[in-house]
Formats: structure tokens, C-alpha cells, sequence
């Protein structure tokens, strides 16, 4: 579904990412996990197109993504849910997911949308007409990615939805990016807690400063003696 | 929902009807004198040019400082389409809207990619340039000596009539853009263009295309303020390049932050209060800048948010809750918290 080929990316002079080659298919749960500045967060961002690569390519279903601009890619039904959240603060949650929705050529199915993603996020419901911004961060993950859902994406990718939460949400993170896969939505999952990525993964790969360096069935790789030195804690 | 926009769309015409027949009645008796209608009118085109700086500021998030080198543009080819072509003047303001809209596309191409301070400066860079040009295409422009006898809006010769006359102009102008600016910001693009305020990445991975939306909010505001130009070169009826140098810029700033960045009511409250203000300072002379400062000051201390944050006074939701007490059906999504204040959005 997603194909990744000898992606290099550079920040000015800083070459981020080495020939990077991966590939998603569809109805996985993939993970890309690594240590910080591995260059997690930049292969998303290549993908969804606000980073340009030097070399290499992208391509969704089929379809050549580099060099699209970054509208035109969630309109092919990949869209990310960037790094640290990033709702609208200032706007409602209800005004969050209309955002989501931006794209949406078919308005007359929202309603149904707005149905799918309170059900799968009743605490949305509850706090609709609250201004985003004083929403918790458990609440805020879970109002990015039901933003993200809106647009009725084929390919979720996630960018760390751990970061900065209590243990007990990530749990509940994590089993809801489970039930957005069983529905049908591919998932590309980046994340530094490896342990919690690997467990509900298919496969994964392991980037270490820009380069891919292992990669396979996510429970074998959790099982490995070299990941869990690198990144599991022994 | 469709008799809610019906009962809108009354309610603000009536309203700022009957408070233009209000206000022309008074400045006509002379209860409002020929110096108050004056001010007033002047106002107006404060709020005009203040209210196109909020669209690109306070609503897109993306900070100007060269909006008095968009007035400049406006005015300057205003008057010279009306001077040189005999064009009447209200298609000669809109051309010149179009004009500053030209300038402003062109301007904003290079330099919208830039973020924060840099747009800033840039901005300010081209409100310096275009002062600079004015004074050197003496052929066109006058040059440093100015450009004079702009024909006014009337000439009566009956000093209140025309007083009366070029209030009603201008008012008319206030409305027109009230009505592009609210109607902006409510469609589908103003949803795009409040999400860049809030977050450029989140917008984009929404699929909004930022870029363009930056330049049609940049491009639109610059035809405002070439609008409110158009309108000030007619008004003074003189023209000089110092008129539109970087402190006038920076006073639209000041209206924009202190009315609330983001609140169109709170850019027609400080564009009206600033215009006084500005006029009963002027007995310190120069002195009056260093209260500017010191009260821009206490503001950004005790209101960080301007008068209004980015709250709207409404209207409607005011002849709602005393005049039809019963039909409380307005839940609207995109409600803003509701003030008490009695004022209203169809001011001048």
C-alpha cells in the first residue's frame, strides 16, 4: 500500500535520512521505532509530504507521493496525526473535527463519521462544545486522532501517541489504534516506547541515526537479544 | 437554519441602518459638529484599513508591519486613476483595491513562506520601499511635495452637507467591509484560514494548502486597505508620501492588538477609541507618542488578549435576548461567548 524507496532526506547539510526503503501493506499495524533524532518523525513527514526528499521515492496505492503537495496527499486518503497532538487550542472539539473533515468531498456522510468517531471516543462527545485547548492530554491524543479519522484516512500514520501520557492512556491509546486497524485503516505507527509499539504490531523496523537497521515480524524483533538491549531496557 | 440566517441578515441591516440614520441625522442638526462628523468619518477608515490588518494578523496569525505602504498604494492609484482618467470615485476605490491587491499578490509570493519576525520585517521593508517610491516618481506621484487636489466626495459648498455626505461614503465603505471580513471568516476558507493561526503543521496534515490560503488572506487584506487608501486619499484630498510612513503601520498594529487579534468588533471599538484618543493627545505634541507607549504598555500588562480577545460583540444575539425572549434557538457551533455590552457590530 505504502512503498518507500532509497529515501534521503537532508536538513541543509545534515544528510537526516540513509536510503531508507520500507514498505506498509494493507490492513497492517507497522512500526517504526528508534531512539530520539533517529529520524522517525522525519520519514513521516517525507511521507506526508512537508518535507521534501533529495532522492528516493514515495508512492501510495500505487500513486507516486513525492513531490505532491501535502493537501493533495490527504485527499489520497493518507493522513497524519502529527507529533506532540497539535489540535487547534483555541477552537471547540467539534470545530477540531470539522477541521478534520476539510477535505471531505461527500459532506452528506459526516453525520455518520461524527457517529463512528464519538463511539470510538465517547469522552469526545461529552466535552463537544469545550475549547480544545483545556482538554487533557489523554483527551487531546484522542481528539488528534479522531480529527485525523474525519477525513476517512486508508493510511493512519501516527506520530509518538505515548508522548507525554499517563501510563493508564497509553494503555487505552493503544487499544483504540488497535480497533482503528480491525475496522480497516492501515496503521503506520511511530514511537519511542518501543515495548507498547511492538506489542500490538505486525511487523516493525528499527531505525538507528537515519538508517534502517533491523527489521521483521514485531514479535520476533520484541523477542531479539539486540533489541531488547537497544531499546527495551535488557 | 436557513430562517436563522434570514433573521441575521435582517437584524444586521436594520441595524446598521438605522445607526447610520442615527448618526447622519446628527452630524446634519449639528449636534455632532462639523470636527466630531470629521473625526468620525476618519474613523472609518482607520477601522477599514484596521480591519484588513486583523484579517492577514489577528485571524491568518501571520504579522504585518507594512500595511500603511498597502494604504499608500490604494490612495496614490486612487487618485490618479480619478485625476488622470476621470473615473468616478467608486469605481476608482475599487480599482485601486484591486491595484493593492495586485501588489499585495505580488508581494506576498516571496515572502509568505517566510514565518514570524521575518514576514514582519519584509513587510516593513516593503512599506519603506513603497514610501520611497512615491517620493521619486515625482511624474506620477508629486514626489516629496505631494500630490494635490483630489477631488473631494462633494462639493456642495454647504460645509455640513458635505460633512453628512462624506461620512455616508465612508460608513458605507465600514459596512462593505464588515461584510467581506465576517462573511470571510464564517465560509469554509476562514475555517482554513483560523486553523493556520492556530497550528501550520496540523492545518497541513488536514490537508488545508496552507500557502495558498496565507496568499489569499494576505491578497484579500491588501485589497481591504487599498479600499481604506482609496477612501483617505479622497478625504484629505492631498496626498504625501510621509503620510504613510512606518509609525502609521505600526498604529494599525496598535488598533489590531489592543481591539483583540482575531475580533472584528474589537477592531471597530480601538479603531474608533484610537482616532479620539489620538485627537485629545494632541495638546502634549510630541509627548503624546510617550502616553501611546506607557498605555500600550498597561494594556499588554492587564489585558493580554486586547479588549475583546477574540470574542465578538453580537448584535443578533442582542436584539435576541431582548427583543424576542422566546426563540431560543440559536445554538450555533461557531457562538462566540456572548458579552453583556450594548454595542454593535454595524458600528461605522
Amino acid at each position: 500500500m505504502l512503498k518507500i524507496e532509497g529515501l534521503n532526506v537532508y536538513y541543509g547539510t545534515i544528510h537526516a535520512l540513509h536510503d531508507i526503503s520500507f514498505e506498509v501493506n494493507e490492513g497492517e499495524i507497522v512500526t517504526l521505532i528508534g531512539a530520539n533524532g533517529a529520524g522517525k518523525t522525519t520519514t513521516l513527514h517525507t511521507i506526508s509530504g512537508l518535507i521534501q526528499p533529495k532522492s528516493g521515492s514515495v508512492s501510495f496505492m500505487g500513486k507516486p507521493v513525492t513531490g505532491v503537495p501535502a493537501n493533495k496527499i490527504v485527499e489520497m486518503g493518507l493522513c497524519q496525526v502529527p507529533e506532540g497532538r497539535r489540535i487547534f487550542a483555541n477552537l471547540t472539539v467539534q470545530e477540531n473535527l470539522e477541521m478534520g473533515a476539510y477535505t471531505r468531498k461527500d459532506k452528506a456522510n459526516l453525520k455518520n463519521d461524527y457517529e463512528v468517531v464519538f463511539t470510538r471516543f465517547p469522552r469526545l462527545k461529552e466535552r463537544i462544545r469545550q475549547i480544545a485547548g483545556t482538554l487533557s492530554g489523554g483527551e487531546q491524543q484522542m481528539l488528534a486522532m479522531g480529527r485525523a479519522l474525519m477525513s476517512r484516512p486508508k493510511l493512519l500514520l501516527l506520530d509518538e501517541p505515548s508522548m507525554g501520557l499517563a501510563p493508564l492512556f497509553v494503555k487505552e491509546i493503544f487499544s483504540i489504534i488497535m480497533d482503528i486497524n480491525r475496522a480497516g485503516t492501515t496503521v503506520l505507527l511511530v514511537e519511542q516506547n518501543a515495548n507498547m509499539a511492538l506489542s500490538i504490531a505486525n511487523r516493525a523496523y528499527v531505525l538507528e541515526t537515519g538508517s534502517i537497521v533491523l527489521s521483521g515480524n514485531a514479535k520476533e524483533l520484541a523477542a531479539s537479544e539486540d533489541v531488547r538491549k537497544a531499546y527495551l531496557g535488557g | 437554519m436557513k430562517k436563522n440566517r434570514f433573521f441575521n441578515a435582517i437584524t444586521l441591516t436594520v441595524t446598521s441602518a438605522s445607526l447610520y440614520i442615527l448618526l447622519a441625522l446628527l452630524i446634519f442638526t449639528g449636534i455632532i459638529d462639523e470636527y466630531n462628523g470629521q473625526l468620525l468619518t476618519l474613523a472609518g477608515i482607520y477601522v477599514i484599513v484596521s480591519l484588513s490588518l486583523n484579517l492577514i494578523t489577528g485571524f491568518t496569525g501571520q504579522l504585518a508591519l507594512g500595511h500603511a505602504g498597502f494604504m499608500a498604494v490604494g490612495a496614490y492609484s486612487t487618485a490618479i486613476i480619478i485625476m488622470r482618467l476621470n473615473v468616478p470615485m467608486i469605481p476608482a476605490v475599487f480599482a485601486g483595491g484591486l491595484i493593492t491587491a495586485i501588489f499585495g499578490l505580488l508581494i506576498g509570493i516571496p515572502t509568505l513562506r517566510l514565518r514570524g519576525d521575518y514576514l514582519a520585517i519584509t513587510t516593513l521593508g516593503f512599506g519603506e520601499i513603497i514610501r520611497v517610491i512615491m517620493v521619486n516618481l515625482e511624474g506620477l506621484t508629486g514626489g516629496a511635495a505631494g500630490l494635490k487636489g483630489v477631488p473631494p466626495f462633494s462639493d456642495s459648498g454647504d460645509f455640513i452637507l458635505d460633512a453628512v455626505i462624506k461620512f455616508s461614503w465612508v460608513y458605507g465603505f465600514v459596512i462593505f467591509t464588515l461584510v467581506v471580513v465576517s462573511n470571510l471568516i464564517k465560509s469554509s476558507p476562514g475555517r482554513a484560514i483560523i486553523s493556520i493561526r492556530e497550528d501550520e503543521i496540523a492545518s497541513n496534515s488536514m490537508g488545508i494548502n496552507v500557502p495558498y490560503y496565507k496568499m489569499f488572506s494576505f491578497t484579500m487584506s491588501a485589497f481591504l486597505a487599498g479600499i481604506g487608501g482609496g477612501l483617505y486619499a479622497i478625504y484629505f484630498g492631498y496626498l504625501n508620501p510621509q503620510m504613510f510612513g512606518f509609525l502609521n503601520s505600526v498604529n494599525f498594529v496598535v488598533i489590531v492588538v489592543l481591539g483583540g487579534m482575531g475580533s472584528i468588533t474589537g477592531t471597530i471599538l480601538a479603531g474608533i477609541g484610537f482616532t479620539y484618543i489620538q485627537e485629545w493627545l494632541r495638546i502634549f505634541k510630541d509627548f503624546r507618542l510617550v502616553i501611546f507607549g506607557l498605555a500600550l504598555i498597561s494594556v499588554m500588562l492587564f489585558w493580554p488578549k486586547g479588549l475583546m480577545g477574540t470574542n465578538e460583540i453580537s448584535v443578533v444575539k442582542l436584539v435576541r435576548k431582548y427583543f424576542f425572549k422566546n426563540k431560543n434557538s440559536d445554538n450555533s457551533s461557531s457562538g462566540s461567548p456572548a458579552s453583556g455590552e450594548s454595542q454593535s457590530e454595524g458600528v461605522r
